[in-house]
């Protein structure tokens, strides 16, 4: 099976989270289609949202909601 | 004459060395978060240092060339690609009209300076192309860069490429960053400890960190000399009857979070200061992500003004070693 990965684009604060009071953009085993939001990352007041850039099944959050993030860190593993 | 904008990154701004002469007005500098590494950039493709250049924060955008030119990309560790090709920072490249220039994940520092030969040529406003969004003056229409935007560049030779800054010449901070600070009129106000733990304790840069201000977090909470509160000045012990903000001063809200004001900060207002980050080290924060760990450094006028001095020698160095 092939392993993806979904990087962060940017440093920040990870959230799992569109809102504290709603559910989680994405839970593990859920299926992602490409461009899918998957979680936010917080910088300089403003909310980026990190996109799937390819199909797979979302095995595993590699960070915690709320988890400080640099440029390029893996924060999902992806399977096909 | 211009490139396209396919894809803005997160931040992008027109900024040259900013509008000094209305702070007085409310208007601030603006300009380049880290001026030496613009004006390196200007240095390298030709252009007058204080032209007008892209300044983009954490990622960088994804640009479409329409002629020929000359670019540098200087500041933060963020490689640079044309049409897929890697092209090393703080050097001289060509990029042939039609091509496209993206970048790789940020490696470090916080602000890329990418300048074109002939300079961006938006429109001044106010003898000055820097960005000011929340005053909408500057740049393209008074805002970050925008997909599909057509950005107009200026007539320039450009200098061959190759030409590159030497690397003891380039400036970046270390970890923690450590940001030396004049104590200013304020300083009175807080207790002897207060002080003494402001200079001890490590800080982390927050999220929220921006060209207004940087704030820093996880030192301990900064108390105050009790006073009876004079008349125009609020409740709060780190409310002052109002006071001009300079450039690099230090806001404490609430006692709690220091805030160095930066390029685009207003220039006064009710918070006490602790005294100014010197001129210096300015541009080390413009280099600086979140979660940074920083010190400040208890300095006098005498030593700010001397690193104030070795900073314009450096800056000659890398004039002469590209003359």
């Amino acid at each position: 099976m092939a392993m993806k990965q979904i990087l962060s684009p940017l440093p920040g604060t990870f959230y799992r989270k569109p809102a504290p009071d709603q559910p989680a953009f994405k839970s593990e085993g859920d299926s992602i289609a490409q461009g899918d939001v998957i979680g936010l990352v917080e910088v300089m007041k403003t909310f980026f949202e990190v996109k799937a850039e390819a199909a797979g099944k979302l095995k595993v959050f590699l960070v915690e909601n709320e988890d400080p993030v640099t440029a390029g860190q893996p924060l999902a593993d992806l399977e096909d | 004459m211009a490139f396209k904008v396919l894809n803005p990154g997160l931040f992008t701004t027109v900024q040259d060395l900013g509008r000094p002469g209305y702070f007085h007005l409310g208007i601030p500098v603006s300009g380049a978060m880290d001026r030496f590494a613009l004006r390196a950039a200007n240095l390298l493709v030709g252009n007058d240092e204080g032209a007008a250049a892209l300044e983009s924060v954490f990622m960088g955008p994804q640009l479409e060339f329409e002629i020929d030119a000359t670019v540098a990309v200087t500041g933060a560790d963020m490689p640079a690609r044309v049409d897929g090709e890697a092209k090393p920072g703080w050097t001289a490249f060509k990029v042939r009209a039609g091509q496209v220039l993206t970048f790789d994940y940020l490696k470090g520092g916080a602000r890329i300076y990418i300048a074109i030969s002939g300079g961006v040529d938006t429109p001044p406003s106010l003898n000055s192309r820097s960005t000011y969004p929340i005053g909408a003056l500057g740049g393209v229409e008074g805002r970050p860069l925008a997909i599909g935007d057509v950005v107009q560049l200026g007539k320039g030779v450009g200098a061959k490429e190759g030409r590159s800054v030497p690397e003891n010449l380039r400036r970046m901070p270390g970890s923690p960053v450590e940001l030396r600070v004049l104590p200013g009129l304020y300083w009175r106000l807080i207790t002897e400890e207060a002080g003494r733990n402001f200079f001890e304790d490590e800080w982390a840069v927050a999220p929220e960190a921006d060209r207004m201000g940087y704030r820093f977090r996880g030192g301990r909470p900064i108390e105050f000399e009790k006073r009876d509160q004079p008349f125009g000045a609020g409740s709060d012990p780190s409310n002052i009857v109002d006071g001009c903000y300079p450039y690099g001063s230090i806001q404490v809200p609430g006692g709690t979070e220091p805030i160095v004001l930066h390029r685009d900060a207003v220039s006064g207002g009710g918070y006490f200061t602790l005294g100014a980050v010197i001129s210096a080290d300015m541009d080390l924060i413009g280099q600086l992500q979140p979660h940074t760990p920083a010190r400040f450094v208890k300095v006098d006028m005498e030593t700010a003004l001397t690193a104030r001095h070795d900073r314009r020698s450096l800056l000659d160095k890398v004039r002469e070693s590209l003359s």
